[in-house]
């Protein structure tokens, strides 16, 4: 816990200390197979963890991803699968 | 574009597929990060930052529930006065513009006081358990307006708030939606770059309160489109522009059936004449819109005419 | 020396102070004070924005906003607009933001009235502010200019509203030795806050807190308030080295050291309460008097340390927690249980514009037990 602020005030951006990936009971898999690389995976990803690792592959980042399935369910292409989460 | 480089971080703690982090995240976004922000009370506040965290990486700042309009008059002239010129951005629910913000929001407006007010709209009182709003639609089942015997859901139609604040003469007025980002960008940056009063009315859907699967967030705000329910429209210094409408409009039926909060309006036969009703309120509002309506694709002709027309598209 | 109007001292103390950003909604009897800061501003004499807002919501909401990017900002408000903006007080004191706010006192309803006792304020008096009350439209003028020293110091942090009763002091005329604005600059430093909201250094301002931090975060509130009195303190003694005028932190004693009999009081009735004093004493009554100056933080221990030889204690309400009693009554007897053993009598009297005069608090000093003095026999309500 860090010391606390006159009125609380809090350092810009560090929710990224609040790791989200632990609600996820299914996980997305980016078959990058038909991809075009249209980022509607990423513009629509509630977290903003979607993100285009190659033109045509797509990848996220499973410490936040809660597994909403938005991704999967918009792809033009049906190139995202969800898959059950293992851990 | 990395998460680190969103301006709303992850870490965030909205409920999965939340609509309103997708619209928030998009809006913010688009400002490059030259913007302070005030923030009512509700969903977008209390899942972004929960002491000692914030996934906001833009100056921020919540008060109360029903003040972020003269919160952000004040921030705004505090910033002016030191010099320090960036746009200030308003932002609240429904509840927080439609309902205990209306007051502090039309004193804004009035005083035409430099300031974008951004209302995500998902048509209740999410964040204290899907209690009916002013901007709840007709019909919707919500815990405060339930469906029973003696009930069909929310008796009254939505609060005609876009009209509210096109009366007080804004510079620049838009509606969006998620499905349509590219739209939402476009008419946040306008907004941003407009000086003087401004107003974003953003259709975010939500997954609990209006019972849908988490997946479906995208298309459920692509069919309030598509159905004429939820126009997308600007207007510059109260002119209307071009309206953004479905080259074919669907059934209203196509948007109700895909939200559990109006599963009781395919029940029975009092659902059928319910849904007649509402594909009525879409139809006339896409000809006060002046966009293709649904009635007139399959030959419907609306009873009430061009009622609304003059009230509120300047 | 100038004769001013008590709003018209209050409103030149702020204008000197130069807060950046006014904003105020109409509210007797208030009004003349910001109508004085408007005129301020129209000359020239006062480089402020004074937003004109459509309630003290938003007047309140407004200072806030403008508080947190790290400018000087003052309102002012009386009674019903002060409820009104209740929720926003609250949250100005916990987001640590150094507001000052006029507050000239009036009743609330229902019934209406517009004139003067203290309800409004002791309404809120657990809402973190601190709260100094002036006697005279010179105390008014100078504890504005404390005030924004004491609520700017690093070490506190808290809003301040400094209370002044309606009519009896924002509108009647008096003597005033204004301090000059060179001197004001002297005495008020640039503002300079750990914290505001600045484009060029994102922070979020107003976060949610869970039950593991909720509680410090009150206490700091809590210990913020108790620093303040030192600090106050330290800053009537420069005000005093830099004027000549020597107020007390805590509380006006007046024929205190050998006084069997004290009243307490505050506000405008405490001058009055000086010439009953005197008027007992010419009947043979050891009397004397505290007019208290600080209510928040509430000087406890100065209290119990100037207090310690009387034998009975007087209070003089002009509020009353309804179902209760006197509210100063109340928290005196509080702070002086199990340290002192005076008979403490609670008296309630000067509501909505009661005129407080010397026959008043005389019989005021003769109570003998708590209760409501100047109720009038011929007025009653009426048996349902």
């Amino acid at each position: 816990m860090r010391p606390l602020t006159p009125g609380l005030v809090v350092e810009a951006g560090s929710s990224v200390d609040n790791h989200t990936g632990a609600w996820r009971t299914e996980r997305p898999r980016f078959l990058s197979v038909a991809c075009n690389g249209c980022d509607l995976c990423a513009v629509y990803c509630p977290e903003g963890v979607v993100f285009k690792a190659a033109p045509k592959r797509y990848d996220f980042d499973p410490d936040f991803c809660k597994g909403c399935g938005i991704c999967v369910e918009e792809c033009p292409v049906d190139d995202i699968v969800m898959e059950a989460e293992i851990r | 574009m990395s998460a680190s480089e969103h301006l709303i971080q992850p870490g965030h703690r909205a409920c999965a597929g939340c609509g309103l982090l997708v619209g928030a995240r998009l809006a913010a976004d688009t400002s490059d990060g030259k913007i302070a922000v005030v923030n009512a009370t509700g969903c977008l506040e209390v899942t972004t930052t929960a002491y000692p965290q914030s996934a906001w990486r833009v100056p921020w700042i919540h008060s109360v529930f029903g003040n972020a309009a003269a919160v952000a008059t004040g921030v705004r002239a505090g910033l002016r006065v030191q010099g320090k010129d960036v746009p200030v951005v308003a932002q609240a629910g429904d509840g927080g513009t439609a309902d205990i913000g209306l007051q502090a929001l039309s004193g804004m407006l009035e005083r035409r006081d430099d300031v974008l007010f951004v209302c995500y709209d998902n048509e209740g009182y999410m964040n204290t358990g899907v209690q009916r709003s002013g901007l709840t639609p007709f019909d919707a089942a919500t815990t405060t307006t339930p469906v029973g015997e003696w009930s069909f859901g929310n008796p009254l139609p939505k609060k005609d708030l876009v009209s509210i604040v096109l009366a007080h003469s804004p510079a620049y007025v838009a509606t969006a939606t998620i499905a349509y980002h590219k739209d939402l960008e476009r008419k946040m940056q306008r907004a941003l770059a407009t000086k003087g009063p401004r107003y974003l009315h953003i259709l975010v859907p939500c997954p609990l309160g209006w019972k849908f699967e988490p997946r479906s967030t995208i298309g459920v705000s692509r069919l309030a489109v598509m159905s004429n329910l939820f126009p997308l429209a600007e207007w510059r210094d109260g002119v209307l522009g071009r309206v953004k409408g479905p080259a074919v409009p669907v059934s209203v039926d196509e948007y109700l059936k895909a939200q559990g909060r109006f599963s009781h309006l395919f029940r029975d036969e009092r659902g059928v004449d319910a849904r007649a009703t509402i594909q009525n309120m879409a139809d006339e509002t896409a000809r006060r819109f002046g966009i293709r309506a649904y009635g007139d694709v399959v030959g419907v002709e609306s009873p009430a005419g061009h009622a609304g027309a003059a009230s509120s598209n300047g | 020396m100038k004769v001013m109007e008590g709003a018209e001292a209050i409103a030149d103390a702020v204008r000197a102070a130069g807060p950046k950003v006014v904003s105020a909604y109409p509210i007797t009897p208030q009004t003349h004070i910001v109508e004085a800061l408007s005129q301020a501003v129209a000359d020239g004499r006062l480089d402020a924005e004074f937003i004109t807002v459509e309630s003290e919501h938003s007047a309140a909401s407004v200072v806030l906003g403008a508080a947190a990017t790290g400018v000087r900002t003052f309102t002012a408000t009386s009674s019903q607009g002060l409820l009104y903006m209740a929720e926003v007080v609250l949250n100005i004191a916990g987001m640590r933001l150094p507001v000052v706010m006029t507050v000239a006192n009036r009743a609330l309803s229902s019934p209406l009235s517009i004139w003067n006792d203290h309800q409004d304020s002791m309404t809120l008096r657990d809402s973190g502010w601190i709260q100094l009350f002036a006697q005279t439209a010179q105390e008014a003028h100078d504890l504005h200019l404390v005030a924004y020293r004491i609520a700017e110091d690093p070490r506190v942090l808290l809003p301040v509203m400094v209370c002044v009763d309606g009519f009896v002091l924002t509108h009647a005329f008096e003597p005033v030795e204004p301090v000059s604005d060179e001197a004001v600059s002297r005495y008020l430093p640039p503002l300079s806050l750990p914290f505001v909201l600045d484009p060029a250094r994102p922070a979020t301002f107003g976060a949610y807190a869970d039950p593991t931090v909720y509680t410090e975060a009150r206490f700091a509130i809590e210990a913020a308030q108790r620093r303040s009195a030192q600090v106050l303190s330290q800053a009537l003694g420069e005000f005093a080295a830099l004027t000549g005028r020597e107020y007390s932190p805590d509380f006006d004693r007046y024929r205190l050291d050998d006084a069997d009999v004290v009243m307490v009081a505050m506000g405008t009735a405490a001058q009055t309460a000086q010439v009953a004093v005197d008027e007992m004493r010419d009947e043979g009554v050891a009397a004397g008097l505290v007019a208290i100056r600080r209510f928040r933080p509430f000087p406890a221990a100065e209290l119990v340390a100037a207090l310690g030889n009387a034998s009975r204690i007087v209070v003089f309400d002009r509020s009353v927690s309804l179902g209760s009693g006197g509210i100063v009554a109340g928290e005196l007897r509080s702070a002086l249980y199990g340290r002192l053993l005076p008979q403490i009598v609670g008296v309630v009297a000067g509501l909505g514009g009661r005129d407080v005069s010397v026959e008043t608090l005389t019989q005021a000093f003769r109570a003998e037990r708590d209760g409501w003095i100047d109720l009038r026999p011929d007025l009653e309500e009426i048996a349902p």
